[in-house]
């Protein structure tokens, strides 16, 4: 049984119905430890000592947020900026992240069709995801493909609920599943 | 010259011109005070017709002494006392004996009948308390090495002038002059055996003991209820007289005995209005003093035997100088700071004047040497201020110079801080914490001496002072620093010290506490631009703490808490212009309360709506729908 550790960012958690979702079908499981950056450091403090502990202890990390503006919010950048140091996350003596997995669990207004070189975005959320991997990359962290929740605004209740679960799932699998290469170069994100 | 009236007005108008041109000089205020001696003296403007009314007023004024080490006993706590014994042990009276004992060996070695030259040089051991310490304080140098060593220095002294006066009727062997009768300095006791005269002297140091552990709280404290100030002054004099009337009883210094009562009462929680009462008494009957002292100066005499007169200062100052050097270099002082405590002890104190009163009185002295005595002791005591203002205007200066490599740069960074702060009770304290925190020591003003006295101890560059005086901001660095902070909880206060700034300080930042809305009104009337609300902060962080407990996401109060301040802020910017007409403030202020919470309400119930757009997703969706209506 693995360690997972969520790190959430969402500067306006009380209003996204969906986040709300999601973090509550994963509250309580255990192994797995969830961090609620903007509630944690709501000046943008960040403690880089303790981040960094939790991060030793987990064996995979999920970066839990919204898109914005093709994006993580700001404190989440804010906490790759400050707690993946030089020396400690990468670089020489920068062992202390390697081997282990990285995910990003993110969520758009835009639909999954939006993200694709005839959409809107004309982008896949791969390719607006290419920062994260790769700093997973120079982390020497195995990089998993996304969890995306996609059309926030027009989702429904049902298909929320069953949103969740599948979050739920996809962390009770990468807690629980031997061979964590099943969940590399997915084609289909929404599981 | 005559009369009471005419006399006071002479001494007090001397004092005013000369003092403050010579504190305007740099030479401080107690070379102020000679030089109006001199100048009232018999040999100058010729007021005061001779040296013997100067030597009256003298002894009269002796008693400022009694009251100023009275009152530097209130600031020393018997525990830092104790801890001086060794310094005063061992270093006093080395500097004594070997003072003494060097002046006796050049006496006999001029053919100086013996007896003669060991009075001599046991008086001339002794060095000016008055002068000294009031150098000191005004320097603010008593708690620094060279103040340290000085302060233990004189105590040994002054302890020294009993057994002194208790030495001079062995020296005329055989036909001792009845002790009682030869000077105010012996008491009753004198006709008593030996052994009880020392059971006295016990017994008198006991009972000031007791009267001050147990007898003058309750006296100060029935007496303060009366709620009468003189009546307060008053017992604070009784306590000052009665001891000194007490020690002349049994024979002792009443100088030490005012000491040591002043230590006793350090801890009492009267020490403070004790000082404040007896402050101006002490600093008149000092300057007075010094005035008498300058007065005394026989100039006739000096210009008959220039040259033996001459020679003999200069001498026993080289003479006390290099003793005290070598002293100071054993203790380790910096060159600057040895070469001040040398040359700042090197005169002949008060103490001497009385000694050689006792021994012509003795007949050991015969009336010449009595009077040429004098004559060098009044010099030594005008030309050691001189010699410290040399020093400090022009040696040291150099010394510090050409020693930068090799000592340490501290004391001249420290000291050119860029940031005063004016009072460290809880809120400066904080403040500089935090500066100091950082790398920034700013240079501290703060009235509460004790306060004052603590943070030295603990490392803090600490002045103690009011900060609205503009010397004090001048002798701070005010000249030389860029920002000044007033931490103190009284604006009046801090109004003072911004009209200070404004007409003195013009180029320093001014940055202000203020108690609330209102002061900082009358502040910003004021023109100044950094106001700082002591409540605002705390209790809108605590407000923080408050939403957060119930539940509200932290980031989301924290950017409502930092826009309430500054909606705050802003308000008190458009308030401040409706200051003075009440009806238009009133509304006004209902006015700004009420966009306050229209703003805040605002905020929750439109999610932001004011500056969030991005992270709300809900206007988005509207438009979505009216897209798919359309």
């Amino acid at each position: 049984m693995r360690k997972i550790l969520v790190l959430f960012a969402h500067p306006k958690f009380e209003h996204s119905k969906v986040n709300h979702a999601l973090i509550q079908a994963i509250t309580g499981l255990e192994n797995i430890e969830i961090r609620d950056l903007y509630e944690l450091y709501p000046d943008f403090n960040i403690s880089i000592q303790a981040e960094q502990e939790a991060l030793f202890e987990a064996e995979v990390v999920i970066w839990h947020h919204p898109i914005y503006w093709y994006s993580c919010p700001p404190l989440m950048k804010q906490w790759i900026d400050l707690v993946l140091e030089f020396g400690w996350a990468y670089g020489p003596g920068g062992i202390y992240l390697k081997g282990k997995h990285v995910v990003n669990a993110i969520t758009t207004g835009g639909s999954q069709e939006a993200y694709q070189h005839a959409g809107l975005n004309k982008y896949s959320i791969e390719d607006f995801l290419r920062p994260f991997e790769q700093t997973a990359r120079l982390c020497r962290m195995i990089y998993l493909s996304p969890f995306h929740v996609a059309g926030t605004h027009k989702i429904t209740t049902s298909e929320l609920l069953q949103k969740a679960e599948s979050y739920k799932e996809f962390l009770v699998g990468l807690r629980d599943v031997a061979d964590l290469s099943i969940y590399q170069n997915r084609n289909d994100l929404s599981l | 010259m005559n009369g009471f009236l005419a006399n006071a007005i002479l001494y007090i108008l001397a004092a005013i011109i000369c003092v403050p041109v010579a504190k305007k000089l740099g030479m401080g205020s107690v070379l102020g005070y000679l030089i109006a001696g001199i100048l009232i003296g018999p040999y100058l403007f010729g007021f005061i017709t001779n040296e013997g009314q100067g030597q009256d007023i003298m002894h009269a004024t002796e008693f400022g002494v009694v009251m100023m080490l009275f009152l530097i006993g209130l600031e020393l706590e018997p525990r830092n006392l104790w801890k001086m014994r060794r310094l005063v042990l061992q270093i006093g009276l080395s500097q004594v004996l070997v003072t003494a004992a060097l002046v006796f060996g050049i006496g006999l070695l001029l053919d100086v009948q013996w007896q003669i030259s060991l009075a001599i040089g046991l008086s001339m051991a002794l060095s000016s308390t008055a002068i000294v310490l009031q150098s000191l304080k005004e320097k603010n140098q008593m708690n620094s090495p060279n103040g340290k060593l000085s302060f233990g220095v004189l105590l040994m002294q002054d302890i020294a002038v009993i057994p002194v006066l208790a030495l001079l009727p062995l020296l005329i062997a055989g036909d001792p002059v009845p002790a009682a009768n030869a000077t105010e300095m012996h008491g009753l006791i004198d006709s008593l055996p030996g052994w009880a005269q020392t059971l006295s002297i016990f017994g008198a140091i006991g009972i000031v003991v007791l009267l001050g552990q147990f007898g003058f709280g309750p006296l100060l404290n029935w007496v303060a209820k009366s709620r009468l100030r003189e009546l307060f002054t008053a017992a604070a004099l009784l306590i000052v007289v009665g001891i000194s009337f007490l020690m002349e009883l049994v024979g002792l210094s009443p100088a030490l005995g005012a000491f040591l009562a002043g230590v006793i009462l350090a801890n009492s929680p009267y020490k403070h209005a004790l000082e404040s009462d007896l402050e101006p008494f002490k600093g008149l009957l000092l300057g007075l003093f010094f005035m008498a002292v300058g007065s005394t100066i026989n100039f006739s005499l000096i210009s008959n035997n220039a040259s033996t007169v001459i020679s003999l200062t200069l001498g026993i100052i080289v003479l006390k100088t290099v003793i005290l050097l070598i002293i100071g270099k054993s203790k380790n002082l910096k060159v600057t700071s040895n070469l001040t405590f040398a040359i700042g002890l090197s005169q002949v104190g008060e103490f001497s004047f009385v000694t050689y009163a006792f021994a012509l009185q003795l007949g050991i002295f015969d009336q010449a040497i009595s009077d040429t005595l004098m004559a060098v002791t009044a010099l030594s005591m005008t030309i050691t201020p001189v010699l410290l203002v040399l020093l400090d205007k022009v040696i040291n200066p150099a010394i510090t110079k050409t020693h930068k490599i090799s000592e340490k740069e501290m004391d001249s960074i420290d000291e050119r801080n860029k940031v005063i702060l004016v009072g460290f009770g809880h809120f400066g304290s904080t403040l500089g914490r935090f500066l100091r925190a950082n790398g920034v020591e700013a240079t501290i003003l703060d009235a509460d001496p004790d306060r004052v006295d603590y943070l030295r101890k603990m490392g803090f560059k600490v002045y103690f002072g009011d900060g609205t005086r503009s010397e004090l901001l001048h002798s701070a660095g005010a000249r030389d620093a860029s920002i000044i902070i007033s931490a103190i909880d009284n604006t009046e206060y801090s109004i003072k010290l911004v009209e200070l700034c404004k007409e003195e300080f013009p180029h320093l930042e001014v940055m202000i506490r203020a108690k609330n809305r209102y002061d900082a009104f009358e502040l910003m009337e004021m023109g100044v631009k950094n106001i700082y609300r002591e409540n605002l902060d705390t209790s809108i962080r605590m407000g923080e703490d408050v939403l957060k407990k119930l539940g509200f996401r932290a980031h989301t109060v924290h950017r409502l808490a930092i826009q309430f301040r500054d909606y705050d802020e802003r308000s008190l910017k458009v308030l401040v212009n409706y200051k003075d007409n009440k009806d238009e403030f009133i509304s006004k202020s209902r006015q700004q309360i009420e966009i306050q919470e229209s703003l805040l309400s605002g905020e929750l119930m439109r999610k932001f709506s004011v500056n969030d757009h991005t992270w709300d997703s809900d206007s988005i969706k509207e438009a979505e729908k009216t897209d798919k209506k359309s």
